[in-house]
């Protein structure tokens, strides 16, 4: 009762990188609150396979669901899981990736239980709340704070009444960290047809597939990124280039995804990617909040644009003011001169 | 077979365009400054329903939206594009709704549609990003759900094959209708709207849109269909309690605008020899190389 759960999410038997993200994030929840720490998986053939990928983050308590219509991942199933799993156990906490599993997933369980959700959240805290209309106040209620309206503004969202309180949470933007702390490790395997109707299971999947990732965006140290004033997909060519030279990688803001400029899956912002590079350099980008969320944390942030006012500007450590196509040459020119 | 199929639809803020008078001095968002917009991931939904209308001779496509009485343009834009009908949901009582309160209200009008085969919107609204109402509908409706679409196959015998995005990669599923689909905006985009609907709609309204002394109001009662359907929340005998903020578990406890801690920043300019001396600082300080 009352616990911090935690949505595992998985590929066949590996544990995706945002769960465990999560699972450090609840923990400290969960100490802050004097509450317990929960996981819930739901795969195929993953007993003893994924419990040591998940146990070591602070988990009090595993349940692990195993049967073999469960991965692949389909709606009704793992809801039907979540929502009876709730119903035993209401926990007052549950956290999922804002990944396309957990915007799937998340949505429907909230509607069956009617809580409330909040996507895409980029911090958590606890703290209370006063109604402003009726002054009934709430203690340890779960901050779930996000930037909305196109980034411009942040929002501290708050379910007062309703359980559990719902989040999701992008990959890498809560940091992983194994825990230190005692932690029960717990691990049950409740029946699954007990959980899910078999009518649940009427969505087939077909063909699944998954590549690995084209890039690490994520882990790069350094990252070479791209806005409209790169003016063209030819214009990114050249920050590829400085990119190699750099051993980095190459992201773009939303503009530049939505003028089919760069894959979507390389946009750094709020609805991207969240980067923590050592460098930054940002060409041509006007420094929308959505995008600044992405990349705020990087070490060194150069900019490259045009226009001296450009907003990223005053969170750069460089400003060069010019033209993308005038000085990315140059620096990679440069760049090769001084590291022969 | 025909098919009956409800396209959700929203119009928002253009959140994409926030330009440099999108702020007020008060740091609060000048909405007017924001132009109204279909939604864009909404509008690839539209084209999915279109296409399978053209598929499936017999079939109808309906534009359900919600929102203030201007959202009216939601369907006729849709009716320009091809749409046969559609349906604003307007009523004080529902504003003010968060997620879970939009998908009630929904899910209560398509109840009241009737015979629904597909429910098609996009996947998210650009105004939230949650990526929340297609699933929270399907589920108060008790339906199958596939969301991330990039393209409805085909509908057979009562079952949709649909190709979809997954994180790193792609899935092909089979759902037993009636299903609810969520349309990514990298989707085929939208047909243009055709001439001679927007003849034909141009002044096509709902009630509520209307203005006394409008000169084309004889028009409403020679041609029926330029009148849409607007309903209230009593009209699609919803629960007021379940309905826009009243409905809303979430609350917004604050609102801030967000200001960057600026930084001292070295300005430089593209000239030759501060680019180079730039970059002999980074690797002097071995920040690259």
């Amino acid at each position: 009762m009352n616990n911090v759960f935690v949505y595992i999410e998985i590929e066949r038997t590996e544990v995706k990188e945002v769960s465990q993200e999560l699972l450090t994030k609840g923990r400290k929840l969960a100490n802050t609150l004097g509450v317990e720490l929960h996981a819930v998986v739901a795969g195929a053939g993953i007993k003893g396979k994924v419990e040591e990928q998940i146990l070591p983050y602070g988990v009090d308590k595993l349940f692990v669901f195993d049967a073999p219509e469960l991965f692949p991942y389909t709606s009704a199933p793992h809801t039907d899981i979540l929502v009876n799993l709730f119903k035993e156990e209401k926990p007052q906490i549950c956290l999922m990736g804002a990944t396309v599993i957990g915007r799937d997933l998340g949505p429907r369980v909230s509607s069956s239980l009617t809580s409330g959700l909040t996507a895409d959240c980029t911090e958590l805290e606890i703290g209370d709340y006063t109604d402003a209309k009726d002054g009934k106040t709430y203690t340890n209620l779960l901050y779930q704070i996000r930037p909305a309206f196109g980034g411009n503004i942040v929002a501290t969202i708050v379910n007062p009444d309703h359980r559990p309180q719902m989040a999701t949470v992008r990959s890498g933007v809560m940091q992983k960290a194994e825990y230190t702390g005692d932690a029960r490790h717990e691990v049950v395997y409740p029946e699954v047809s007990k959980y899910v109707s078999p009518e649940a299971y009427v969505v087939k999947v077909l063909e699944h597939r998954v590549e690995a990732a084209k890039h690490n965006l994520k882990g790069a140290s350094i990252v070479v990124s791209g806005g409209y004033g790169v003016g063209s997909k030819e214009g990114f060519d050249q920050l590829y280039k400085l990119a190699k030279v750099l051993h980095g990688e190459v992201g773009g803001s939303r503009a530049a995804v939505d003028a089919g400029w760069i894959d979507n899956d390389r946009q750094i912002g709020q609805t991207g990617i969240t980067v923590h590079p050592k460098v930054y350099i940002a060409c041509g980008i006007s420094g929308q909040i959505q995008h600044l969320a992405g990349m705020q944390d990087s070490g060194i942030i150069i900019s490259i644009n045009s226009d001296p006012e450009a907003p990223i500007n005053k969170i750069a450590d460089y400003v060069i003011v010019g033209t993308v196509e005038e000085v990315v040459p140059k620096l990679i020119k440069y760049y090769k001169q001084n590291t022969k | 077979m025909s098919l009956n199929i409800v396209v959700l639809a929203k119009q928002v803020p253009d959140t994409r365009n926030v330009g440099k008078d999108a702020m007020k001095a008060d740091g609060t968002i000048n909405r007017a400054a924001l132009p109204a917009i279909f939604n864009p991931d909404d509008l690839n939904a539209l084209e999915q329903a279109l296409r399978l209308k053209e598929q499936n001779p017999g079939s109808t496509v309906g534009i359900l939206t919600m929102g203030p009485p201007r959202a009216g343009e939601i369907i006729r834009q849709g009716l320009y594009r091809g749409a046969d009908t559609g349906w604003l949901l307007t009523d004080r009582l529902f504003a003010g709704a968060d997620t879970l309160a939009t998908s009630y209200a929904l899910a209560t009008a398509i109840k009241k549609i009737g015979k629904v085969d597909m429910v098609i919107g996009g996947r998210q609204a650009i105004d939230g990003d949650t990526a929340q109402v297609g699933p929270q509908v399907a589920q108060k409706l008790g339906l199958n759900q596939v969301t991330y679409a990039e393209e409805i196959l085909s509908v057979k015998d009562g079952v949709a094959t649909i190709r979809r995005h997954i994180d790193g990669g792609v899935e092909t599923v089979e759902a037993p209708l009636p299903v609810v689909v969520t349309v990514n905006g990298s989707a085929a985009p939208c047909r243009p709207c055709n001439a001679k609907l927007v003849m034909k709609y141009k002044r096509a309204t709902c009630p509520m849109e209307r203005t006394e002394g409008d000169p084309y109001s004889y028009l409403y009662d020679e041609r029926p269909y330029l009148t849409l359907n607007q309903w209230s929340v009593a009209d699609v005998d919803g629960d007021a309690n379940q309905c826009g903020l009243a409905g809303s578990p979430t609350k917004v406890k604050a609102i801030k605008n967000i200001v960057f801690q600026a930084k001292e920043s070295k300005r430089l300019t593209a000239a030759d020899a501060e680019v180079e001396e730039l970059v002999k600082e980074l690797l002097a300080e071995k920040i690259i190389g």
